[in-house]
């Protein structure tokens, strides 16, 4: 089974500043009573946008056009907190295609990966600059681990196997199911 | 080479080793799952004519989405929603077409997942376990590698047993001293955390170890362990020792007899060599450790009792503190709170209950203030009520409900009010956590009920020295 490769995300940015974004405020928890893993853009950030059911007027969320601001650069330690795989999801459905910032916490990053939602996390002072400047063009490529704005260019790196997996679409579980006598052997010894 | 407690379980069950290329195939000797972060699971290897490798390393319980609300023995549980109630079924489903073990609505041993994996003896030394929940690490509290998943990797477990996995780094907190009277180890813990930053410890396995950590009951390990996530660590474990051993002997699922023995040699095995390295030291002297509560809206944002709200360090911390409604430089003690919130994973067993049950008998819940007690599962409830610790909360004004995670996600309908404090034994202040709105003090289950009696943030050492001296 493989997913669409993932090899450049090129678009504008969407910022969110505040450090320590948790995946409660992606995707509140009255959300998750769900027992399937889409339509959930409404609840992407759902306190942040609506009161009482009805969009905050002026919040930026409520008027960024993610078919042309499809990454978001948000702050320190982005996705802390919860494991819930609900967040990445809700992000996907939200329009977003990657996340860039200083540090992602650590579930929230393979879950992401595993869904196409690319996370890029670069050195401060670029970091820094993008939370300076919303809006601004930026490609992100996948094979090289690069993010470049202008005057702005930045590394990251990726685990080795989930890069491979964005760029020719391998699906972890059948990685996984290719080596069932390795596994099979392992339960035979440690029995 | 000497080697880390970690490393001894990592290498212990690695089916397939990591290189350059791809991460490790990590063999997951028990794997817990309840309703909410299950069902996509389930179905993504349902679509692709796969089944449950070893449902018998695969265990399951109900409590995220479920009704804590009192009811009569034998009583249907009344939801809050629809898709909470649909949630559940799913999951009753799940495990019964793929053979897995439920504790489910008709079991005594239903409870929050990381209440049960120990009571029932399925947390063993040594084990690597997995459960689509980040407060996985408490099951560290045994020298176990314990850690949380994503619904995705959920499949995979479920599938193969196995997880891709590349080796974090490690990082030992050792405290030294003892802990003061009057100081628990949520204070510990959220001391920890305060010192260690949110994120930490990322991409870390915590050890705790030093004279305080060995001195703790396997409860209060259990609360140290459940909130390394908060510190952003991917897991925290503690070496087994007497403490350990003592409380498995005789639990349901526990080896017995001659086994027990036998695996008593091999957990001997579990502890850190000497001379074995850690990426990152960090030392924590327990005696200087007060009661604490936090300030703000992130768990690293806390400070003990009897000081004062912090003033803000950036733009993070006066938003945090803006939103708690705390004034930078006024006590923190004497804050008024709405409700008290005594359960969750991090505190709701038979030792947390007892610990606030001392500080609220003799003594009302302050009037206008709401208070839930809600033990982490149904073993908990009945001890509790054994020893009488529900009728020194409802005499006191208190509410007894039903086991579950209840206000902890405070997604099954327990949730405050927009715009309430509620001061919380659970592991989260995140804003609205709790409910839209409501602003989260995270303490001590002595805390939060000193707090219940006096409306307000309390230390809860006056009043124990007050029960003392009469």
């Amino acid at each position: 089974m493989l997913s669409e490769p993932i090899r450049y995300i090129n678009s504008a940015t969407f910022v969110l500043k505040e450090a320590n974004i948790d995946t409660d405020q992606i995707i509140p928890a009255r959300f998750l009573t769900t027992t399937g893993r889409d339509a959930l853009a409404d609840a992407c950030f759902a306190d942040w946008r609506f009161s009482d059911g009805v969009e905050k007027t002026g919040h930026p969320l409520n008027t960024v056009d993610t078919s042309t601001h499809a990454i978001l650069v948000a702050g320190d330690n982005f996705g802390c907190g919860s494991s819930r795989e609900h967040a990445p999801w809700a992000l996907r459905d939200f329009g977003f295609q990657a996340v860039i910032t200083s540090r992602a916490a650590d579930i929230f990053k393979s879950n992401a990966l595993k869904n196409g939602l690319v996370v890029c996390e670069i050195e401060e002072a670029a970091h820094a600059a993008l939370l300076d400047r919303p809006g601004i063009d930026v490609e992100i490529d996948v094979e090289t681990q690069t993010v470049r704005a202008g005057d702005i260019s930045a590394r990251f790196t990726l685990e080795p196997f989930a890069r491979t997996c964005l760029l020719e679409g391998v699906d972890p579980l059948g990685f996984i199911l290719g080596q069932s006598d390795a596994i099979a052997a392992f339960e035979a010894r440690a029995r | 080479m000497a080697k880390t407690l970690f490393e001894k379980i990592w290498d212990a069950h690695q089916a397939v080793a990591e290189t350059q290329a791809a991460p490790g195939v990590l063999y997951i000797d028990l794997h817990l799952i309840h309703e909410v972060t299950s069902p996509q699971a389930f179905k993504a290897i349902e679509d692709r004519g796969l089944t449950v490798r070893r449902p018998e390393l695969t265990f399951a319980t109900l409590d995220h989405a479920t009704p804590t609300t009192p009811r009569a023995p034998g009583a249907k549980p009344i939801y809050a929603t629809k898709a909470a109630e649909s949630q559940v079924r799913r999951l009753e489903d799940n495990c019964r077409r793929h053979g897995v073990r439920l504790a489910g609505w008709d079991s005594e041993d239903r409870g929050i997942v990381h209440v049960i994996g120990p009571e029932l003896g399925l947390t063993q030394p040594g084990q690597t376990i997995v459960c689509g929940d980040s407060h996985t690490a408490t099951h560290g509290a045994f020298g176990a590698l314990a850690f949380g998943i994503g619904t995705t990797e959920v499949g995979h477990v479920l599938a193969t047993q196995c997880l891709l996995q590349r080796r974090p780094k490690t990082m030992r907190v050792t405290v030294d001293g003892e802990l003061r009277a009057g100081v628990s180890a949520k204070d510990l813990i959220l001391a920890i955390i305060a010192e260690l930053g949110a994120g930490g410890a990322s991409g870390h396995v915590i050890e705790y170890a030093g004279s305080a950590i060995e001195a703790l009951s396997m409860e209060e390990r259990m609360t140290v362990c459940n909130m390394s996530i908060e510190a952003g660590a991917r897991a925290g474990l503690i070496a087994p020792d007497e403490t350990t051993l003592d409380y498995l002997r005789g639990r349901k699922y526990a080896p017995k007899g001659a086994a027990f023995e036998a695996a008593r040699k091999r957990w001997a095995q579990l502890k850190s060599d000497p001379g074995a390295l850690f990426d990152a030291e960090v030392r924590i002297d327990g005696s200087r450790v007060s009661p604490m509560v936090t300030w703000g809206d992130s768990p690293d944002m806390a400070a003990p009792v009897d000081a004062v709200a912090p003033m803000p360090s950036g733009p993070e911390s006066a938003r945090a503190l803006a939103y708690m409604g705390f004034k930078p430089g006024e006590a923190l003690m004497g804050e008024t709170i709405d409700t008290v919130f005594i359960g969750s994973c991090t505190n709701a067993r038979l030792s947390d209950l007892r610990e606030a049950a001392a500080v609220m008998a003799g003594r009302h819940v302050k009037a206008g203030v709401r208070m839930l007690v809600v033990p982490g599962s149904e073993a908990v409830k009945r001890a509790a009520e054994a020893e009488g610790l529900d009728s020194i909360f409802t005499t006191a004004g208190a509410q007894w409900r039903e086991p579950g995670c209840s206000m902890c996600i405070a997604m099954n309908g327990d949730t405050g009010k927009p715009g309430e404090r509620v001061i919380s034994t659970s592991n989260r202040n995140f804003a609205g956590r709790q409910g839209k709105g409501v602003r989260t003090v995270l303490a001590s289950p002595a805390t939060a009920a000193a707090s219940a009696v006096a409306g307000a943030i309390a230390d809860p050492r006056r009043i124990l020295e007050a029960s003392h001296a009469q």
